[in-house]
């Protein structure tokens, strides 16, 4: 026997009985399946133009692109021969390669949005801030991990757009004081 | 009318040549057209005389206008992996001898050049300056 709230769900929206199990199995998928990091825990595209790889990661992580809007995107991409006191500048080929790619993939990230963080900083969005938010933050300065934008030295699956806590890793030569942070689970 | 480009028929064949073409589109060129002799060449022509491995040595190693020199990321001597000054990247040996890539590419020579000489010195190198460079870190052997 069905409970009667179903029997009238079913009948106002026309749908056979067969059919529930099905919906709510589907509807348990949805629930269990992470809404962002659909590819695998991966914020990272499944295809990391080479390019980028190439020109961008040679210098630093190669940040998933989901992480800043597209102004963002655009700006950075518009000032590489200023980047964050770094000339970076590209030919016109790789730049408006990289810069398509850039935008095609921007602002997907969580809860990234359309509203450029400060300085156009990953690091200075309020969801990094706030998933950050119980670390010291004097830990940032600390040689180990030099600063908030050198997300491998704690983020181990950083390079493959892994984030997760799972993947967090103590950072070799840090101060046993900030220990506590790395254990809280 | 007829259609100027042959109908390819095959799906296989279609996502094949569609996956050739975006390869191709996306992977730079790498362009192995040039050796770290042959840049050590092109500088000393440009500068009219023959680089000083001495002099070059101190310009890479001493700080510049912006409190940076080349060791700051290269290491000195470049003989072993840098790390970027502000990231803390992994930066490959830059001396030849201990890296085969390195000075194998003109584009990616000149880009390099152009950018961190701005970084370092707030203005390009001079050929003479590259000569010199050049001549240093072919000098440095196993």
């Amino acid at each position: 026997m069905k409970p009667n709230f179903l029997n009238a769900l079913t009948s106002r929206l026309g749908l056979s009985s067969r059919l529930l199990p099905a919906l709510a199995a589907l509807a348990g998928l949805c629930l269990l399946t992470p809404p962002v990091l659909a590819d695998g825990g991966s914020a990272m595209p499944r295809q990391i133009l080479p390019a980028y790889q190439q020109e961008c990661a040679a210098c630093h992580l190669a940040y998933p692109p989901g992480m800043l809007p597209t102004p963002s995107w655009n700006r950075i991409m518009g000032g590489l021969e200023r980047h964050y006191g770094i000339d970076a500048s590209l030919e016109e080929t790789s730049l408006r390669q990289i810069g398509v790619w850039l935008q095609t993939h921007a602002g997907s990230y969580q809860r990234v949005g359309s509203e450029p963080p400060p300085q156009d900083r990953i690091t200075r969005s309020a969801w990094f801030e706030r998933k950050h938010r119980q670390l010291d933050p004097t830990v940032w300065k600390q040689a180990a991990v030099k600063s908030a934008a050198n997300c491998m030295a704690c983020h181990s699956g950083a390079e493959k757009g892994r984030f997760d806590d799972d993947e967090l890793r103590f950072p070799a030569g840090l101060d046993a004081r900030y220990r506590r942070y790395w254990n809280q689970d | 009318m007829t259609k100027s480009h042959p109908q390819v028929r095959s799906p296989a064949l279609r996502v094949a040549l569609l996956c050739l073409l975006a390869g191709t589109a996306a992977w730079p060129a790498l362009a192995v057209d040039t050796s770290a002799a042959e840049q050590l060449a092109r500088w000393n022509t440009a500068a009219g005389a023959a680089g000083n491995a001495e002099r070059g040595r101190v310009f890479f190693a001493n700080q510049q206008g912006n409190d940076l020199s080349c060791a700051s990321c290269h290491q000195a001597p470049p003989t072993r992996d840098g790390k970027h000054a502000s990231t803390g990247r992994r930066i490959a040996p830059l001396a030849p001898a201990f890296n085969p890539l390195t000075f194998t590419e003109t584009a990616k020579v000149d880009k390099w050049f152009r950018r961190n000489c701005k970084d370092v010195l707030t203005r390009e190198c001079t050929p003479a300056e590259k000569s010199d460079l050049m001549a240093y870190l072919v000098s440095l052997k196993p």
